[in-house]
């Protein structure tokens, strides 16, 4: 479908770049990514997506917008406090871009019902405050073969990798952490106890979104490893990441 | 042969706010027995059961010793160690 004259001046800053041009942005126009967690690093994420011109949405999260969200958790605002993230998230990112068609699910995503969204998306972002949802997230990406870009933030700390399952050289993410003898549980951090600083979310989430524009229009290369950024240095830097031979989620794959 | 450990803001507290530190060792696993002497509390922070915490990466320049020989792993001079904690936060 051709853009509109409204479309082309909306993305021309976009499609002026020699790596993504028309057909880039038409790609994107194309794409479907599932952003799961409209918090911290999901509202840079879907806000961005939603601007840049990807054309589809789903968002997830079952949590409502708290006072204490609003810090850090700049899709939501005074008016959505005790709305569904999600729903608020969807309202803020149409409210950038019209044309993008954004879906929610309010709901925890778990079991079948991830798994059929994960399928349905070229791309998953996962924007989640805990390690279990990290895991059930990375299993059924391996599953439906879709790309995975996880973002995470505590503190002054961020980090980001990209997981590709059709890549037999890509690792997963529980090959990067691998999950112990005690299960897929919420031992490690979380925002709620350790305190975020509010522009790394924005960081973070807007690399995830960076990363995830590069993938469906075609630009440039996608990440490799791990990258971590250290809010109180302002150093970034980046680790190896291979496959785990004995990883329980992606061995044999 | 000091060996420059790079510490995460979660653990700086238990070494005066460095950031960075400088360590004898000629493996992982001896570097952090000489950290622990010199700031106290953080080999209970990093290891579990005599291995590694599941949620601490140490990296020896680019590499993860998961890979290489986990604690076992041999260290040089001039060697960059990073303890990298996993972060969820979203």
């Amino acid at each position: 479908m051709a853009m509109t004259d409204q479309a082309l001046l909306r993305y021309s800053r976009q499609i002026m770049l020699e790596s993504i041009e028309i057909d880039g942005q038409e790609r994107l126009l194309a794409g479907h990514v599932l952003v799961i967690g409209a918090g911290g690093l999901g509202s840079p994420a879907a806000l961005y997506l939603a601007a840049a011109g990807v054309g589809r949405l789903t968002l997830a999260d079952a949590d409502v917008v708290e006072l204490s969200n609003l810090q850090r958790q700049i899709a939501h605002g005074m008016t959505d406090l005790g709305r569904n993230k999600a729903e608020s998230a969807r309202e803020a990112a149409l409210a950038l871009n019209p044309d993008c068609r954004v879906e929610v699910l309010g709901e925890h995503l778990s079991g079948e019902a991830l798994t059929a969204a994960v399928a349905a998306a070229d791309l998953v972002l996962d924007c989640t405050d805990r390690f279990s949802s990290r895991y059930a997230i990375n299993r059924a990406c391996l599953a439906a073969g879709t790309p995975l870009i996880s973002g995470a933030a505590i503190r002054f700390s961020g980090q980001l990798a990209l997981f590709d399952p059709r890549d037999p050289e890509s690792p997963c993410y529980a090959c990067l952490y691998p999950p112990g003898e005690h299960g897929e549980s919420d031992e490690a951090l979380r925002c709620a106890e350790n305190g975020v600083v509010a522009p790394l979310v924005g960081l973070i989430g807007s690399f995830q979104a960076l990363e995830a524009v590069k993938w469906l229009s075609g630009a440039g290369t996608p990440h490799r490893g791990l990258s971590t950024f250290d809010g109180l240095s302002g150093d970034w830097r980046r680790f190896r990441v291979p496959r785990d031979p004995g990883c329980p989620h992606c061995a044999g794959r | 042969m000091p060996i420059s450990v790079s510490i995460p803001t979660l653990l700086r507290p238990l070494t005066q706010d460095q950031k960075r530190i400088e360590v004898e060792g000629a493996t992982v696993r001896e570097l952090i027995e000489r950290m622990d002497n010199q700031y106290p509390g953080i080999k209970q922070r990093l290891l579990d059961g005599g291995e590694m915490h599941r949620f601490v990466n140490v990296y020896v320049n680019d590499d993860d010793i998961r890979f290489v020989d986990n604690l076992g792993t041999v260290l040089k001079d001039g060697d960059n160690v990073t303890i990298l904690p996993a972060v969820a936060g979203g």
